[in-house]
């Protein structure tokens, strides 16, 4: 599977959480051990200058995911491998070599700066911490053009974070980002937190940076109609397992699995004032005690023994991408086709 | 006292203010607007705009040092906004209920939902308690949870988010007010949660013939929601009108560009319509129209107006903008000092 | 430096400060004990140490303003003819020495331990919070006078008075580091999963590095707080163990010292020995407590 193309390859990756109370108080009330598995072997790859976007309700595990790939948290299976490189098996001093090729922005720009350093000193972090530049005046230069290309004046290196907006702190989330140089960028919902008009700010920059230094993208999101706005595949996530993933065109215009048929639904749409959402019944379960079989039958309107017994795999759909439902693979589900 | 033509709520030329030690902070600057019986008023802004301050104000739920500083506020052809603690409070939750963003933080977490249902009931309606708990069971009922009559007894912990909003509701809606105050009830939620929350308030609205006031920064929720729609803008009303003619019809350069911005599926891979800078600080709202400094067509007004003169909401389509490009009199004088809205 | 007087003259602190007039009151009085203390030897009307300028028939003699006093020795002197006054500057030297280093060093080993465990967490942090909860469980002074104890046994008797004031000011420092840690390992844990943490870590930087450079400037607003109410606490600590005989020695008296001494006189009529080294200390502790107080106010913005 893995081509020149591919800059990342994530196979069957795994990450259990350990929720259980202290020992003593599990001893003393007779509880087993609670382990979460946030996310459950979940595979795809992401070529080079591609937006590959992750989206799911909370809980689905699609940050589990972009905190995985970043090494913010150690996988419990499953391999991570950047760039032909396997990041779990590389020495230490080339993982910090292999570190400043990957970026990551956040969600919360309130909480993604250090309230108590300056920009300039936020923005050249990276670059100090990786040796990019030997000079005062070459560190100070490079963090002006930084965060002229970010749409902010290189005089704002010498304010703090609480002078700026939302919006302007996530561009200087991603002035620090840059900083190193990174082909590869992950991006947690990096316009939730934002309004619409600074969301567009914010994607528009993010495309035209994409365009400029040939970056690739991890984008983490809810939103369906960002991420049909930015991504160039997309895939789905329920209760830690992908369901589907294919070109965004598909998925938005002929989603096959029934969950993905569901949020296609459940998008507000502008163009269409009073128009009756078909809500679904039903929650997310409780990712503790998920449900048996595919984890979307006790929602799913086609399930049946078959999806309460057994797991569904991934499976290559004809036309494009991947789809793990046994109705499609059935051929029990008609699929509806998006105006 | 009420007839037909009379509005259910009225708001006057509200102005909301902060005293700080560093001046004075108008959050909401005269702003006007009615909300007519059973019909769903969206409110829309960015964060900061003064839409959850507006909707606080109504209910007398504004937190100090946050005050009332000119208007009035008319409800059912009464007065409320110079009322006292305990006259509000008998009109909060009577007349008027209120849904708030986390559901979580609107239950008591040590009290079951049936308890706080039956007291809510008890204290606006004359019923006993027996009656009250029947009620309750059925307001449930109502808002969809399962197993009503069973679940009365659980605490707000064992439901899930959904469902807990879904209760949230239903005590907004014991004592069968006349307006109900939503302020981002579908914010934290899912997509999929949010779909149904929609539809319940939707058909709740119509069935009880309840008038909502529904405060978001989600235009998606209020195009399948509102009747009405009032675009806020650093704590001025921009724009206000029906919603298929605001979404579909902007007139505002703000509301145009707000519109543009929304991304939505379907569209191809170009870049969306950015207003660039963002809304002014409080402490820094520019003189005349507010979002001048980021207004496109701020140079296709004679005579620098837009950056001396306050634009009211004029006629503009079948809307209301507050924009001096509508000021189809061109006039140059502040002849025009009309603040009351109808629609 | 002209930037960080403006804003600081321009923050909530110094308004909140400005409108506070109890505060005022209370720095003011600290500062002049600060200011007595540490100028002493400059400033005292009479050097108490120096044998030389004493004479025994000053002793006992009564504060200025009794009929019997004598000017010179304004809050009189006490059995072998030191002046009252002289001795308290002195004294609360000791006393203010004491009480910022022991501070200063629970301070140190408190955050150091509270950053490690609230940051590494897992067995380590298990192991450092159960020392914490089991050196909780013994009261202050019960373990100041065991090390202080160990120390008389370890360390020779002529050796003893030059390290006694060491001793304890590590006794203190020894019961007090536990505050710190537990505050620091809270603040650590809310920091640590903010995501410009996790940014740092994202970009490579060591854990130590995150942990002093980003978490450490963080958390330090209610160490701040801590610290200087526990300034006034140490000292209290530090007057009851020289009160018992087991502080600093007679030669270099704090106040503690110089209550216990004067305490023998007060039945016997010479109130002034004892009674205005325990108001310096009241004066010190109570207003190094207000400000604590309003510190730990003005910093909560629940409050503000």
């Amino acid at each position: 599977m893995s081509s020149a193309k591919t800059l990342l390859e994530v196979c069957d990756v795994a990450k259990e959480f350990d929720v259980s109370r202290p020992w003593l108080n599990r001893v003393l009330e007779g509880q087993d051990k609670q382990i979460l598995k946030a996310v459950d072997g979940v595979s795809f790859t992401i070529n080079r200058g591609e937006t590959l976007a992750l989206v799911g309700e909370s809980g689905c595990g699609k940050s589990t995911v972009a905190r995985l790939v970043c090494g913010l948290y150690t996988p419990s299976r499953g391999s991570i491998v950047f760039d032909g490189v396997d990041m779990a098996k590389v020495a230490s001093d080339e993982l910090r070599g292999l570190r400043k090729r990957f970026q990551m922005i956040f969600q919360d720009p309130y909480a993604s700066l250090n309230p108590r350093w300056r920009v300039g000193k936020i923005i050249a972090e990276p670059i100090v911490s990786h040796g990019l530049a030997t000079t005062r005046a070459e560190l100070k230069a490079r963090v002006g053009q930084l965060l002229t290309q970010v749409g902010l004046s290189p005089l704002d290196a010498d304010k703090f974070p609480h002078e700026f907006s939302g919006g302007q702190r996530q561009r200087i989330s991603i002035a620090r980002a840059l900083s190193s140089n990174p082909e590869f960028l992950v991006c947690d919902e990096p316009t939730s937190a934002l309004d619409v008009s600074v969301q567009a700010q914010i994607l528009n920059l993010m495309k035209d940076l994409q365009r400029e230094f040939g970056l690739t993208y991890l984008f983490i999101s809810h939103n369906l109609a960002v991420v049909s706005h930015i991504a160039t595949r997309v895939g789905v996530m329920y209760l830690g397992r992908l369901v589907e993933i294919a070109d965004t065109r598909r998925i938005f215009t002929r989603p096959l699995h029934p969950y993905t048929q569901m949020l296609q639904s459940a998008i507000p749409d502008l163009k269409m004032t009073g128009k009756q959402r078909t809500p679904v019944a039903g929650e997310v379960p409780n990712p503790l005690n998920p449900p048996t079989g595919c984890a979307f039958h006790p929602r799913c309107p086609h399930a049946n023994e078959r999806c309460r017994r057994e797991r569904p795999n991934m499976i290559e759909h004809p036309e494009s991408g991947q789809v793990a439902c046994h109705a499609v693979e059935e051929g029990r589900i008609d699929i509806k086709i998006a105006a | 006292m009420t007839t037909p033509s009379v509005p259910l709520l009225q708001v006057k030329n509200l102005r909301i203010e902060f005293p700080t030690r560093r001046g004075i902070l108008v959050a909401v600057d005269d702003i006007s607007f009615e909300i007519a019986a059973g019909e769903v008023l969206g409110v829309v802004g960015e964060s900061g705009a003064g839409k959850s301050l507006t909707g606080a104000a109504v209910i007398g739920l504004l937190e100090p040092p946050g005050r009332i500083a000119g208007g009035e506020i008319i409800f059912n052809g009464k007065r409320i906004d110079n009322l006292g603690f305990e006259d509000i409070r008998k009109i909060r939750g009577r007349e008027i209920g209120a849904i708030f963003q986390d559901p979580l933080t609107s239950l008591n977490p040590l009290y079951t939902i049936g308890r706080q249902l039956t007291e809510t009931i008890e204290t606006h309606l004359a019923l006993t308690h027996t009656q009250a708990r029947t009620r309750a069971i059925e307001l449930l009922e109502e808002v969809g949870i399962p197993a009503a009559a069973k679940r009365i007894d659980h605490y707000p912990h064992q439901f899930s988010g959904g469902m807990r909003q879904r209760v949230v509701i239903s005590l907004a809606l014991a004592a069968n007010p006349k307006l109900i105050i939503a302020d981002e009830p579908t914010t934290a939620l899912d997509v999929s949660i949010q779909a149904q929350i929609i539809t319940l308030l939707k058909k709740l609205g119509r069935e009880h013939g309840t008038a909502v006031m529904l405060i978001t920064h989600d235009m998606g929720v209020i195009a399948e929601t509102a009747d009405r729609v009032a675009v806020m803008y650093a704590g001025r009303i921009a724009e206000i009108g029906p919603v298929a003619e605001v979404i579909h019809h902007p007139q505002h350069p703000y509301t145009i560009g707000l519109m543009g911005a929304i991304p939505s599926v379907g569209d191809n891979h170009e870049r969306l319509s950015q207003i660039d800078g963002s809304m002014p600080r409080l402490t820094a709202i520019p003189a005349g129209c507010a979002f001048n400094p980021r207004c496109t067509r701020v140079n296709d007004v004679a005579n620098h107006r837009c950056t001396i003169e306050r634009p009211s909401l004029l006629p503009a389509g079948k809307t209301r903008a507050a924009c001096w490009l509508h000021d189809r009199l061109g006039q140059q004088s502040t002849a025009i000092n009309q603040h009351t809205v109808t629609v | 430096m002209v930037d960080l007087m403006r804003r600081f003259f321009d923050s909530d602190i110094w308004h909140s400060f400005k409108r506070n007039p109890l505060v005022i009151a209370a720095t003011i009085a600290a500062l002049i004990c600060l200011f007595a203390a540490s100028l002493a030897p400059w400033i005292a009307p009479h050097n108490p140490f120096d044998l030389k300028t004493l004479n025994l028939l000053d002793a006992f003699s009564p504060p200025a303003w009794i009929a019997a006093g004598k000017s010179e020795f304004l809050l009189g002197t006490d059995d072998q003819g030191r002046d009252v006054l002289s001795t308290i500057m002195h004294g609360s030297r000791v006393s203010l020495v004491v009480g910022i280093c022991a501070v200063f060093l629970s301070m140190v080993i408190g955050i150091t331990l509270g950053l490690i465990s609230g940051y590494v967490g897992g067995a380590l942090d298990a192991f450092i919070m159960r020392v914490a909860d089991i050196q909780l469980s013994f009261p202050a002074i019960l373990i100041a006078l065991l090390i202080d104890g160990v120390a008389r046994a370890v360390i020779a008797k002529e050796n003893h008075d030059q390290v006694a004031v060491y001793v304890l000011i590590f006794a203190i420092a020894a019961s007090g580091w536990v505050q710190y840690a537990r505050t620091v390992r809270g603040s650590t844990l809310v920091e640590r999963n903010k995501e410009y943490v996790q940014a740092a870590r994202v970009i490579g930087r060591r854990s130590l590095a995150i942990m002093f450079s980003h978490v450490l400037p963080n958390v330090m607003g209610p160490v701040m707080v801590l610290a200087t109410l526990h300034v006034g606490t140490a000292i209290i600590t530090e007057a009851t163990l020289s009160f018992l005989g087991v502080g600093v020695p007679p030669t270099q008296p704090s106040l503690g010292t110089l209550i216990r001494v004067g305490n023998d006189f007060l039945f016997s009529g010479e109130w002034w020995i004892t009674v205005f080294p325990g108001l310096a200390l009241v004066i010190l502790v109570l207003s190094i407590n207000i400000i604590g107080d309003w510190l730990r106010d003005a910093l909560n913005p629940k409050l503000r």
